[in-house]
């Protein structure tokens, strides 16, 4: 069974649609690519998947043991977080909210939890640092820990590399293989750095408000190198 | 040698520029230090009567009273202002006391229907009644401020997060509205008086006992809320999107950080002044967002600058009797300046 399956999902803001009748599914240790230009729907598809936005029609199903609240999110940042004062472990133990339920302080797991993710990604050393003194690469790593402390299971990664430079985009996909093929976490991609992101998918969405594309990575390159579909090279 | 060529070569854009501005601002704000120590080393002894007269001062027992619901209001008001400055919301306060302006001289006018003022088709009980009902909001116009401000804050909220309006120009539009109501409705009653000019500056004598116990009750909810939801208040704070991809109902939350917004305002309203109430959400946040780096430190040390500040402009007030909300907001002023001095200079 799926971890997460699409069906038939049409979602549309003020009449117009944004994602028009996609459908597919999302296997435990996939690592899916989607890709299309700007407006493609692509972000709000991953959105529609974390429940943050309600789909027109069509269904989406969690399976395979996950839930809805249990996905491990990068979201785009925002201009208010780059100067927030935060200790890097404040941001990586907020992503033990999830597991509170009717709790209302983080107990001892929690905190376990995140020291262990935070010596994953190697930014343990920054705990008592600031966020905001950062650089981009280490924000990024840090939101990365907070988001698996959300999930054992999911990550999904909205557009992760933006605003890094070459160096940092180059560690942090290096990260997220690792965490793909040792961790077995799948991992959902939303990305414009076609050649970067695609490098270690395993399949690759085309969205375009439909699907241009679904499937392996070694069809879209066949495809691809057909010149079938132009501007997606 | 290379090094030193590329520098040469790279002169029209100073390297150091940063640096350089961050210099001039330390040198600024050390050189307002330096002339406020001195004064203070110059009037040590007034200071010190000054402290003398304001502990006379506390016998009487408005003072005292003021002294309670302001430390409260304060403290309530650093809190939520940690979260509404971070959020982008800051102008929320500065919006909700322009409304509760609004209200405040809404509920006095009313003051002034009577039962033979009203529709003369309306039967005789039924203006009796109004006309009472009126007077009452009248001589208490409290709980009537608090409900306008409450429904208030959830339509500002509404239009931040939803309409394409932008955030901001909603809070202007609405907040300039109930001013202007305000400013209308009183020059058509009972003009420009004392009590509008304590609603606008503020006054210590406006706190009665039923002040009191609505500000105890008022902090204590908040000192409770806000230490039950840290966590998720914070990562509501940090990060809606991810709060609500987490399943926090992060919509809530807003709701709630907006509610005990509008509540600290009205009962800080009255003797902070109007114009100056939201000085008390932002003032200790900013401050101690110049000197601490994690959230769990910013909001401790708010909370103790807010507190701290309205004592001592509590005292500049009493002793040089100047209005009390322009004395708070000159020491949180003072505050600011000097972390930020000791900011610039790190």
């Amino acid at each position: 069974m799926a971890l997460i399956a699409i069906q038939d999902v049409t979602i549309a803001f003020e009449g117009t649609v944004a994602v028009d009748r996609v459908s597919f599914e999302v296997a435990r240790g996939d690592y899916l690519v989607i890709v299309g230009e700007n407006g493609s729907g692509k972000s709000t598809l991953m959105r529609a998947m974390l429940g943050l936005v309600k789909p027109r029609s069509g269904r989406i199903v969690y399976g395979d043991g996950l839930e809805k609240n249990r996905i491990g999110y990068l979201p785009q940042q925002t201009a208010a977080q780059r100067d927030f004062p935060a200790s890097v472990e404040e941001v990586v133990l907020s992503g033990c909210v999830n597991r509170m339920g009717t709790r209302f302080f983080y107990n001892r797991a929690d905190r376990e939890k995140a020291l262990g993710n935070m010596k994953l990604l190697d930014v343990e050393r920054l705990r008592k640092k600031s966020y905001r003194t950062l650089s981009g690469g280490q924000q990024q790593r840090a939101l990365l820990a907070r988001a698996l402390c959300a999930t054992d299971a999911m990550l999904l990664l909205d557009e992760p590399v933006t605003g890094l430079d070459p160096n940092a985009a180059a560690e942090f996909y290096e990260v997220i293989r690792s965490l793909n093929r040792d961790h077995g976490v799948t991992v959902v991609m939303v990305s414009h750095d076609l050649s970067g992101a695609m490098r270690d998918a395993g399949k690759v969405l085309v969205m375009n408000r439909g699907m241009d594309f679904f499937g392996s990575l070694e069809d879209y390159r066949t495809r691809f190198a057909e010149g079938m579909v132009k501007g997606h090279g | 040698m290379g090094d030193l060529l590329r520098r040469c070569l790279m002169k029209r854009t100073d390297p150091d520029a940063p640096q350089k501005r961050r210099r001039g601002a330390a040198v600024a704000l050390w050189g307002v230090m330096a002339l406020l120590v001195l004064w203070a080393l110059f009037n040590l002894r007034a200071i010190g009567d000054a402290f003398v007269q304001f502990h006379a001062f506390l016998a009487y027992r408005f003072i005292r009273r003021a002294l309670i619901v302001g430390m409260l209001v304060s403290l309530c008001a650093s809190l939520l202002g940690v979260t509404l400055v971070l959020k982008r919301y800051s102008m929320i306060g500065d919006g909700l006391s322009h409304v509760g302006f609004g209200a405040l001289t809404v509920a006095m006018a009313l003051g002034f229907v009577t039962s033979e003022g009203l529709p003369a088709f309306l039967p005789q009980g039924l203006r009796g009644a109004v006309a009472r009902l009126c007077a009452g909001i009248a001589a208490n116009p409290l709980p009537f401020t608090l409900v306008i401000v409450v429904v208030c804050a959830f339509l500002l909220l509404r239009i931040s997060e939803h309409s394409r309006m932008r955030g901001d120009s909603a809070i202007a539009l609405i907040s300039t509205s109930a001013l202007a109501v305000g400013v209308i409705v009183t020059s058509m009653t009972s003009g420009m008086n004392v009590d509008v000019y304590n609603y606008m500056f503020g006054s210590i004598l406006a706190m009665s006992t039923s002040d009191v116990y609505v500000s105890v009750t008022l902090s204590a909810v908040v000192l409770v809320l806000f230490a039950l939801f840290y966590p998720r208040i914070f990562a509501v704070t940090f990060d809606e999107m991810f709060a609500r991809a987490t399943g926090v109902r992060a919509g809530g939350y807003n709701m709630l950080i907006a509610l005990l917004t509008a509540m600290t305002v009205v009962v800080g309203m009255r003797m902070m002044g109007t114009l100056l109430i939201s000085s008390l959400i932002i003032f200790p946040a900013l401050s101690s967002m110049r000197l601490f780096s994690s959230f769990r430190a910013v909001t401790i040390s708010s909370a103790i600058i807010s507190v701290a500040c309205f004592a001592l402009g509590m005292l500049l007030s009493c002793v040089y009797s100047l209005p009390t909300g322009a004395g708070i907001v000159a020491i949180n002023l003072v505050v600011f300046i000097a972390f930020s001095a000791i900011d610039a200079t790190r």
